[in-house]
Order: C-alpha cells, then sequence, then structure tokens
C-alpha cells in the first residue's frame, strides 16, 4: 500500500517519505584534519540535523577545509495552512494579455525599468523588456498596449524615479541580478522610500526582480510584488494588467 | 591544416576589411589625447600618493596643468620644463603642486629641445627599471614554469583585498594559473584610480596600486612555496583603462583584460575617449609583454548567441588589428569568444564546438580567451555545472589558450571559494580525461560543424565590410554589437578628451613605439 503524504507534516523527502534528508556544502575556516571533520559533524548537530554525515571533505587551502554533508531533517512544515494564501497565479498568454489591457484599461500601460545601483547585469531587465524577451516570450516592448522604457544597468534610484515620473509610469520594474553582501536589499528599500518622499507610491506599481528577491520579500519592503527565477515576461505583464485593472475598478 | 574547410580568399578579405577599420579609426583620434592617458605618462613617471582630499596626485597634476590650459601640449612638456628649472623629480614637483607651492606654467619656459630631451631621458630610465622588474618576473616564470595552455583563469571577486588573497590562495591550489580580481562595479566609472589598500567593494574589489602589490606578493609566495608560477591579471577598462595598465606594469602584472568597447557599450563610456585611451593601455601592455584579453564574450550575454556570432568574429578581427597598431603581438592578443548558447538548443554543443574552432583557425597564434556560460544560467547550480563540463570539453578540444573557467553558482551571487574550486576540479577532470582529443577529431566534410563555421565567416565577412563603409563608430552606433547603440558624440568621459596643440608629445609613446623591451 503506497503511503499517503500527510501535508500537515511534511519534511525533505529523499529516498522515502518522511526520511528529511538534506544535503548540504560549506566552508570552515580551519585546517584540513579530523578535528574539521569533528566540527562539522558538531555545527551540523547543532543546526538541528540528526545523524549527520560527512561524506566528503577537503582543503581549499591551509586554513579552509569544505565539506559536503547530510542530515535528517526532523523539523516540518504544515503545507495545508499555506496553500489557502493562493499565490499561485493563472498566466495569461501574449495575446489574452493585450485583450484584457483592451478591454479593462483601453490605453497603454507605461513601464520604466533598471537594473540599479551598482549591478551592472541587464540581463534580467532586458529579458523582461526588450522585444527579444527570454524563453521564447517577448518582452513588455513587444506588446501593443506597452509603452517601455529600459533604463539598463548601474542606474542611480534617483535617476529611474525621476525618469518614471517625467513620463507618467503606470509601473516601475526594479531588476537586482548579481549582489554581494545584501546589497541588494538596501538598494530595493531606498526606491521605496524615495517614491513615498515623493508622494508617489499610490500612482505606481512596484516590482522587482532577480535570482534572490522573492515575493515575499518584495512585499516586506513595501513592493508591490516580486519576480524570482524562471520569470518571463508574461507573468510580469499578466500581473502589472490585472494590478492595473483592479486598481482602476476601486477608484471607479 | 583547416579542419573546418574555411575559403583562405574569405579569411584574407576579413583582414583586409579590418585594417580599413582600424585605420580610420585611427585617424578618428589623431590629434587628441585624454586627462587619462597624460595620468599615465606620470603615473610611469613613477608619481604616486594622494593628497588630504584623497584625490591621486596624478590627478592633482593633470588637472593643475589642464585649468590652467596647458594640457594640449601634453603632461610631459610641463614636467620636463619644471625638471630643468627645479632640479626636482617628477614625484616631488607633483607633491608641491599638491601643496600649492608649485605652479607648472609660471615657471620659466627651456628651450623646446631642451625639455624633450630632459624628460625623454626620465621616462627611458623609468622604462628600464620597469623592465627591469619585467626581466626578473620572466625568469622567475621560467624557473617555476608556467601552466601549459589552456591556462585556467579564474576571478576572484569579495571586495577585500585580504579576502581575496584567501581566495586566490585556494584557486592557485586547486589548479588555477592566472588570477585575475574583478574590481568594484562601479569603478569603471571613476575617472581616477583609488589609493591605497581598500576592503570594502561590491562584485568586485577596487583595482588600486597597493592591492596589486598585497595580490602579487602573495600569488609570488605562494608560487614560490609549490614551485608553479601563478599569474595576475586586472581589468584595463572603464575611465582609467591606461592608468591601470601603467599600474599593472610597476606590479608585474602578467595578464590584463583590455577592451574599450565594454565600456563604451555596456558603461556608455565615450567612443573617442574609450578608443584613445585604449591604444595607449594597449600600448603600454604590448611593450612590457603583459597578454591582453578583449571581450567579444560579453556580446552575447545581451545579444542572441547564435544570431550574433558573426559579430564576435567580426569584432576579433578589428581587435586583433586594433591590437597589432598599438604594438601588441600576436603572443599577447587574448581574442575573446564565449560559450553562450543556450543549454536545450538542439546541437548547440556542435554549433559551439564551431565557433570555438573557427576562432583557433583565425588567430593561430592568439591566446585565445575562451568564457564560460553565464547568461542562461539560472541558479540550478547542478545543471550550471554540467553546462561547464560541456564547456570543458569545447575547450580542450579546439585547444584554446586560456579559459575563464565556469562555477556551478554563475548567476546567483559572486561565487564563494569552493564554488570556484569544484569549477576548477570539473576542469581539471575534462582537460585530461580529453587532453589529445583534438588531435583525433576531424570534422565531416559539409557537416553541421564545418557547415556553421563557414557561415559564420561569410556572416562576419559581410558585416566587416559593412563597417568599411560605415566606419566603427557608425556600427556601434547602429547597434551592431551585442545589441547596444552608443552614439559618438554622447557618452561618459567626452570632457576628458582634449585636443592637442602642435609640440604636443609623449615621450612614452615615442620610447614604446621604437621598440617592444618584450
Amino acid at each position: 500500500m503506497p503511503r499517503e503524504v500527510d501535508h500537515r507534516a511534511v519534511r525533505p523527502y529523499a529516498d522515502h517519505l518522511g526520511d528529511g534528508l538534506v544535503q548540504m556544502s560549506f566552508t570552515l575556516p580551519v585546517p584540513y584534519s579530523l578535528a574539521a571533520r569533528k566540527a562539522a559533524l558538531e555545527l551540523a548537530a547543532k543546526m538541528g540535523f540528526q545523524e549527520p554525515e560527512v561524506i566528503h571533505y577537503e582543503q581549499l587551502t591551509e586554513g579552509y577545509t569544505y565539506f559536503v554533508m547530510y542530515g535528517r531533517c526532523v523539523q516540518s512544515v504544515d503545507f495545508d495552512a499555506l496553500q489557502g494564501e493562493g499565490f499561485d497565479i493563472e498566466y495569461m498568454t501574449e495575446d489574452e494579455i493585450e485583450r484584457f489591457a483592451e478591454e479593462h484599461l483601453g490605453r497603454n500601460v507605461v513601464v520604466v525599468g533598471a537594473s540599479t545601483g551598482s549591478d551592472t547585469h541587464s540581463v534580467g531587465i532586458d529579458a523582461m523588456l526588450n522585444l527579444k524577451g527570454y524563453h521564447g516570450h517577448h518582452g513588455l516592448e513587444g506588446y501593443r498596449f506597452f509603452k517601455t522604457y529600459n533604463l539598463g544597468s548601474q542606474v542611480p534610484n534617483s535617476v529611474l524615479l525621476a525618469k518614471a515620473i517625467e513620463v507618467g509610469a503606470d509601473a516601475i520594474l526594479v531588476s537586482q541580478t548579481v549582489t554581494q553582501q545584501n546589497l541588494h536589499v538596501q538598494n530595493l528599500t531606498e526606491l521605496v522610500e524615495m517614491v513615498e518622499a515623493e508622494g508617489r507610491r499610490g500612482d505606481m506599481i512596484l516590482a522587482c526582480g532577480g535570482p534572490r528577491v522573492s515575493n515575499e520579500l518584495a512585499k516586506e519592503l513595501g513592493y508591490d510584488a516580486g519576480f524570482s527565477k524562471g520569470t518571463e515576461p508574461h507573468h510580469l505583464a499578466t500581473f502589472i494588467v490585472r494590478e492595473l485593472a483592479a486598481r482602476v475598478a476601486a477608484t471607479g | 591544416m583547416s579542419k573546418l574547410d574555411l575559403d583562405p580568399g574569405v579569411v584574407a578579405a576579413c583582414r583586409q576589411a579590418a585594417t580599413r577599420i582600424a585605420e580610420q579609426v585611427a585617424e578618428q583620434i589623431a590629434g587628441r589625447t585624454t586627462l587619462s592617458v597624460e595620468r599615465s605618462v606620470t603615473r610611469l613617471l613613477g608619481v604616486d600618493g594622494a593628497n588630504a582630499l584623497e584625490v591621486p596626485l596624478p590627478n592633482v597634476l593633470v588637472d593643475h596643468v589642464h585649468e590652467r590650459g596647458g594640457l594640449g601640449r601634453g603632461i610631459a612638456y610641463w614636467l620636463g620644463n619644471a625638471m630643468i628649472q627645479t632640479t626636482s623629480s617628477p614625484q616631488q614637483l607633483a607633491e608641491a603642486v599638491s601643496a600649492g607651492e608649485l605652479d607648472l606654467l609660471a615657471l620659466q619656459e627651456a628651450e623646446e629641445p631642451a625639455i624633450h630631451e630632459r624628460v625623454t631621458s626620465e621616462c627611458a630610465a623609468r622604462l628600464r627599471e620597469i623592465a627591469q622588474r619585467f626581466d626578473e618576473r620572466r625568469a622567475m616564470r621560467e624557473r617555476l614554469g608556467d601552466g601549459a595552455a589552456p591556462l585556467r583563469y579564474v576571478l576572484t571577486a569579495t571586495g577585500d583585498v585580504y579576502e581575496d588573497v584567501v581566495h586566490a590562495r585556494a584557486v592557485a591550489e586547486g589548479g588555477g594559473d592566472i588570477v585575475a580580481v574583478i574590481r568594484s562595479t562601479a569603478q569603471s566609472l571613476l575617472d581616477y584610480v583609488p589609493y591605497g589598500p581598500t576592503t570594502e567593494g561590491y562584485g568586485g574589489t577596487f583595482a588600486t596600486q597597493a592591492n596589486f602589490r598585497i595580490m602579487r606578493e602573495a600569488m609570488d609566495e605562494w608560487s614560490e612555496q609549490h614551485g608553479r608560477y601563478v599569474r595576475l591579471s586586472s581589468f584595463c577598462s572603464g575611465l582609467c583603462m591606461s592608468e591601470i595598465a601603467a599600474m599593472g606594469a610597476w606590479e608585474g602584472f602578467d595578464n590584463m583584460v583590455n577592451d574599450a568597447l565594454y565600456g563604451i557599450l555596456y558603461r556608455d563610456i565615450n567612443i573617442v575617449r574609450g578608443l584613445i585611451d585604449q591604444r595607449i593601455s594597449r600600448m603600454i601592455n604590448g611593450y612590457f609583454g603583459v597578454v591582453i584579453n578583449t571581450g567579444e564574450d560579453n556580446y552575447l550575454r545581451t545579444a542572441d548567441a547564435i544570431e550574433a556570432a558573426p559579430s564576435v568574429t567580426a569584432s576579433q578581427f578589428i581587435n586583433h588589428q586594433l591590437a597589432l597598431d598599438s604594438g601588441v603581438p600576436d603572443s599577447q592578443i587574448g581574442l575573446g569568444d564565449a560559450f553562450e548558447i543556450d543549454v536545450p538548443v538542439k546541437n548547440g554543443l556542435l554549433y559551439e564546438w564551431a565557433q570555438a574552432q573557427l576562432t583557433r583557425e583565425l588567430f593561430p597564434d592568439c591566446p585565445v580567451k575562451y568564457m564560460p556560460p553565464t547568461r542562461h544560467m539560472d541558479g540550478n547550480l547542478f545543471r550550471t555545472h554540467a553546462a561547464d563540463t560541456l564547456f570543458n570539453l569545447v575547450t580542450i578540444a579546439t585547444g584554446q589558450g586560456i579559459q575563464t573557467i565556469g562555477v556551478p553558482t554563475e548567476g546567483i551571487f559572486t561565487p564563494h571559494i569552493h564554488d570556484r574550486v569544484l569549477g576548477l576540479q570539473n576542469v581539471g577532470y575534462v582537460f585530461n580525461a580529453a587532453h589529445d582529443l583534438g588531435e583525433e577529431i576531424e570534422f565531416k566534410r559539409g557537416g553541421i560543424i564545418q557547415t556553421r563555421a563557414q557561415q559564420v565567416l561569410a556572416g562576419a565577412h559581410e558585416l566587416l565590410e559593412r563597417i568599411a563603409q560605415t566606419g566603427l563608430f557608425g556600427a556601434i552606433e547602429d547597434a551592431t554589437f551585442g545589441d547596444v547603440s552608443r552614439k559618438q558624440d554622447e557618452g561618459r568621459g567626452i570632457e576628458g578628451i582634449v585636443s592637442t596643440e602642435p609640440g604636443y608629445f609623449n615621450p612614452f609613446v615615442e620610447l614604446m613605439r621604437e621598440a617592444s623591451y618584450a
């Protein structure tokens, strides 16, 4: 008899249900030695893993040792409680988005985007905005009902906001691709503060994206939405037109 | 012998077009110098340090002359004159100017030939001093042994030079042959080079002369201990590309990324400024035997790798000619190429193979620098590691000169210390397991690989003929490279271009043009 998954208490699955096995790797700044191995085991135990095992360890350079480990996670989460929150969005296709925009908005949606701060990578914002798009889906520039401005990379938040105000943007998109030491959080927060200081927060949708951005993080920082890895341009477009339509409906 | 059955007539036509394009560039940038070129002259003359406001003395000196309207004659003229009038060294002169005790333009002016002679002999002495350091370095490299091609080029990018040393040791231990410290992302737009050791930077560590020295000492120590020479590289790019070349010369850096086009396209640096700086920057690298790397690989991060392949090849022809014109020999021109076709593309590996082989056959004597997949690497580090394995296979089988190693955590953050070591281990397995594969392989006549290479070459030829008509500046404006458009009269650093006056001279250019030290 196959066992039923208990969604009220789920834990990692590796070989069979409930085993809780987690793979992890890290480096400790200690010399490669038996003591180093013990340190890794003890650390994993302190993290709460049962039966931690070091399956590989090696010296990176003098005084630094790298570990690959397994451990059994005994914690669990209540998946049923999370499912009610309804963050699984049904995305529209490009055609559906165009029809939706025509029907509910009847005008161009103006979007300004940039990769901000010290981030030199424009790959994320280009994938969302440029005609070529991503994974065979056009970027927003290719939609009839979108007017887009892609400011590129290393754009100061102040420049991005000034442009958004100048062109009467409906939405600002911020991309943070490769960042260090959580600089992206600081950068994203600064923009929200600036938009609020200008008294424009209510006029614009603020969205951000990047491999280390999540919807939860974005909302916590004061954005309307955050888009992570795997986002395609029509996902973003769906969100923008729906959100704008909702705002139009709300203000009558 | 060509494995790709390339038409020698097409190849020759590409070279001729590139020569015409480079000639036009030389004409378009003639009669001008830049603030950073003049600062490089002071740096090669040994000027170093910063004032109380942390303004580097080369900036203090050059700005002093520029503000007084004298830079059209070149900083060397004013320094030469001041050396005659005061008997001070360039460093002492810079300090006096910085302290407000000396106005270089208020001094009595000696006869022009006397000034030329005084400053030229000073410049020649400094070149000999630097050359001697390179002699010692070359001896060390020969004694300890340089790695065999493809050299494994590994980045570090912690922001803290002392952490970079730890990462650099680990990658040396993992088999890395060249360590390059990525610069802090904001640095390319600074019109000065920061001074002193730095421990804060984002996406990389500031290139400063002190940081160069710290890395050099650490790697020399490692090389001696382990009996294998580890090369160092940095970036001659951004608004200070010629100054970085001068600093690298003093500190004995073996390799340098050196490509103005990257800054022009991706940092919006003015085209003219970038190409003037590049010419001098490459001249310095060329003279001291430093291997330069060009940045064609970057176009494929913003343009589609299959469609844009001819633009990469065309750019290699142009970059090759521009480097030759700056006095860099083939053995020091590491043209750029990259493995950037999206992983799910059917037969993508065959197209990559064709492109990599094509680059090798077109530039057989250049240590081509081959770059790993980055654009489509999305955070699934196991998939990236698998893609890197294919990349490593193409690298060894096509005999690239330098390989920037792929790292599993590409596209997530600046990779961690063990990520780089894992990348190197992958390289090690593949280079060893497929060591002589390239020697065993021939391609099917008229097959996918030959056909693809011939198509890319034909596309490059067409593009080069078009660029020869419009000029390189026009081509950049038309978004020929990386899908990015830049105009000739726009961009950062444009205010730092200075028209030269009759009597302008740069003694280093004269000296370095005469003979390569290397």
